[in-house]
């Protein structure tokens, strides 16, 4: 039975592991398209006119308020058939946690802007800056440095959610676990070692993240109180 | 005094050690109170006087040294701790007040939880003590909603309510305006004359020359010198540190 | 792909409506009954873990951080599909409690750091005040610094009840016809691209009634005279 495990483990690892590369390329695309749009969302919500405010508040209130599973289907069945019929499964899935993080992380930057005192645009317009060059200049590279704690519980919460894109059949960690299981009937230990997988890779991302943290750091400089999410 | 027997010390201290890190704090204090002393211990800041009045209801364990209450050992008394702490009071200098509760319920709690009692006993029991230091109208005040005055008033009450047969005052009006310091030192004076047994750390030398039975005064983990505020406050000889450092503090003249 | 309102509407009416009527049911059950655990449970980690001897602190941390790094649908897999395969001791669970039993791991592990948080909020002197008055630790714990700690841990708890609502949607994906679940099986009957928008809808309103409710839960838990901003 053990050397059946073993013997079963080693010939599906190379399998899994692609799950994993699949995962990690999930969650880089969600992040990335989560903080390019998040950024110019939170500076909108923070500088734009009211407007502007009212829709960008109201994408958030809807991509907070669905379950991902939700967000899936809608995108998965309804949405993109609409602008491409063949599309991939991962890309909607990159698509919609990446849309889904963006909601979040407007409001880690929104934060991260709202803690930056007022003297820091007041000196910037003094010197003869226009609103969006204090904006630019100033304000977003101290906004991000004090996101950056906030984005640390980002990540893992995309992590964990990528796993969902497993009900629209993208081919990551978790539908590869369930094909394996499908497949030779061995079950718990897979599935631990698709649980490890994951805490693995929630490690490994933190770490890098607390090495940006501190590779970005600017000595003496903190954000003050500020938490992230409220 | 020699000839006294125990029996007359309701509280007995003896060479307390306390080193935090490579601080040592205290450096073997001993003394013995009597019922209804006021004890007021002076000194410089840092001395240890706080850090001795918490090795006496074993907040602070002490490293070595002992502490009797009437004739049972206060220290290593294991879980039998939180009974001798219903029968020693402590008034602290940020009060402590239960944030969540309000003046009475602050002064209910221990009363409930602890004694047992039920809770109209408790309630007329804490409207008593409110009432003994002024506070009875604020009763249903919430701590945030008092000043420091009142909020250290309330945390009397608080201990008066337990009837302890001594009660330790922690710099009581170290964190108060001179205004609310008065009216926080008045309560102490009528428990003081009530005949209420008191250990006070402060630095309050009115209080201490109309009140105190007996100055300490403290330096350097140790008890430098001892004694009644006519011999300290008087024209005898002696005393010479606590007269430099009442200099020191500038008050002298006491009220 | 053309749009039309007044058979989109009998659709809703006759056919959608009913099965998501269903749907929601279950999904309203599955939150219920897996929150007071959830709180339950998220207290006991969290002051297992402040206040715990090394094994009990241990145990809880352990258990948060795996809870906290394995996705929850995984979670359920194992608890509905691993359970019943381990030789001798196999429990086969009905997707319903396999569900609840997954909801309530996540949801006390996440609520057991709101609360931790708060805990270790409360200024040290309360717990010193309580000792000086002859409190047990136990009774400290429960009388002085949970009524604070839970009081600040209402925003975080009540964000992580609004989690619960949404991710209960995954027990779908073991099998169980909750409010997702319905609008899924009526979409791959009849292919009307509606659906998922008005499952939405009723989730929007679930999460929108329940932030009003956790606001005015707020304000009326604030202890007078300590409101921030």
């Amino acid at each position: 039975m053990e050397i059946d495990l073993f013997s079963v483990i080693t010939e599906w690892l190379p399998y899994l592991l692609g799950g994993v590369v699949v995962t990690v390329g999930l969650v880089a695309s969600a992040l990335i398209i989560g903080a390019c749009l998040g950024l110019p969302m939170a500076i909108g919500q923070v500088y734009g006119s009211r407007p502007v405010k009212y829709v960008i508040g109201l994408y958030v209130w809807f991509f907070r308020g669905l379950p991902v599973l939700v967000l899936l289907f809608m995108f998965y069945f309804t949405i993109f058939p609409l602008l491409d019929p063949n599309i991939d499964a991962f890309v909607v899935g990159a698509v919609v946690l990446g849309l889904r993080g963006a909601a979040y992380q407007s409001q880690i930057f929104r934060g991260a802007i709202q803690s930056i005192s007022e003297g820091q645009m007041t000196a910037a317009r003094s010197l003869g800056m226009s609103r969006v060059m204090a904006i630019r200049t100033i304000i977003i590279p101290q906004a991000v440095r004090i996101a950056l704690p906030g984005w640390s519980n980002e990540y893992p919460n995309i992590l964990t959610d990528s796993a969902i894109c497993y009900a629209i059949g993208v081919a990551e960690l978790l539908t590869r676990t369930s094909q394996i299981v499908a497949q030779t009937y061995i079950t718990m230990p897979i599935y631990l070692l698709c649980a490890l997988m994951f805490i693995l890779l929630n490690l490994a991302g933190m770490r890098v993240i607390a090495y940006l943290e501190k590779r970005v750091a600017i000595p003496g400089f903190s954000g003050g109180s500020h938490t992230g999410i409220v | 005094m020699s000839e006294k027997t125990t029996d007359d010390y309701i509280l007995r201290v003896e060479d307390i050690h306390k080193t935090y890190g490579d601080k040592e704090v205290l450096k073997g204090v001993s003394f013995n109170v009597r019922k209804g002393d006021t004890i007021v211990f002076i000194g410089p800041s840092g001395t240890g006087k706080s850090t001795l009045l918490r090795c006496i209801n074993q907040l602070t364990v002490p490293d070595s040294g002992r502490v009797w209450l009437h004739d049972e050992e206060v220290t290593n008394s294991g879980r039998k701790i939180n009974r001798f702490r219903q029968k020693i009071g402590m008034v602290f200098q940020n009060f402590y007040l239960f944030d969540h509760l309000t003046a009475i319920k602050n002064v209910e709690i221990a009363l409930l939880k602890v004694k047992g009692m039920s809770p109209e006993a408790a309630r007329e029991k804490a409207l008593c003590e409110l009432r003994q230091v002024g506070m009875e109208e604020y009763a249903d005040h919430y701590p945030a909603e008092l000043s420091g005055g009142q909020a250290q008033r309330v945390s009397i009450a608080r201990a008066l309510a337990m009837e302890p047969d001594v009660i330790l005052f922690d710099e009581p009006t170290s964190a108060l305006d001179p205004e609310l310091t008065r009216e926080v030192l008045e309560v102490m004076k009528k428990l003081a004359l009530e005949g209420m047994t008191m250990l006070v750390v402060t630095h309050e030398m009115g209080f201490a020359r109309s009140v105190a039975t007996e100055i300490v005064f403290m330096e350097s983990g140790v008890i430098q010198e001892t004694g009644t505020p006519a011999e300290v406050f008087g024209e005898g000889g002696g005393f010479e540190r606590i007269r430099s450092f009442m200099g020191q503090i500038g008050d002298l003249s006491g009220d | 792909m053309s749009f039309e309102a007044a058979p989109f509407i009998d659709f809703c009416i006759n056919t959608l409506f009913p099965a998501l009527a269903d749907g929601l049911l279950i999904t309203v059950l599955l939150v219920l009954i897996t929150a007071p655990f959830g709180l339950a449970f998220g207290v006991l980690l969290a002051v297992g873990r402040v206040y715990g001897k090394s094994y009990s602190h241990w145990f809880c941390r352990l258990f948060v951080g795996f809870v906290k790094g394995c996705p929850l649908m995984l979670l359920l897999f194992i608890l509905y599909f691993g359970l019943p395969t381990i030789p001798y001791v196999g429990i086969t669970l009905d997707a319903f409690t396999a569900s609840v039993i997954g909801f309530i791991c996540c949801n006390s592990a996440y609520n057991s750091e709101y609360v931790r948080g708060a805990i270790l909020s409360v200024k040290e002197g309360q717990l010193v005040a309580a000792s000086a008055l002859g409190m047990t630790k136990r009774q400290a714990i429960m009388y002085i610094v949970l009524p604070q700690a839970l009081r600040r841990a209402i925003p975080g708890l009540s964000n992580e009840f609004i989690y619960l609502i949404k991710y209960s949607s995954l027990a779908y994906m073991i099998t169980l016809v909750e409010l997702t679940g319905a609008g899924k099986l009526v979409f791959s009957k009849y292919f009307e691209p509606g659906v998922f928008f008005v499952v939405g809808i009723v989730y929007l309103a679930l999460i929108t009634v329940t932030t009003v409710g956790a606001n005015a839960l707020e304000k009326k838990y604030a202890v007078p005279g300590t409101q921030k901003r």
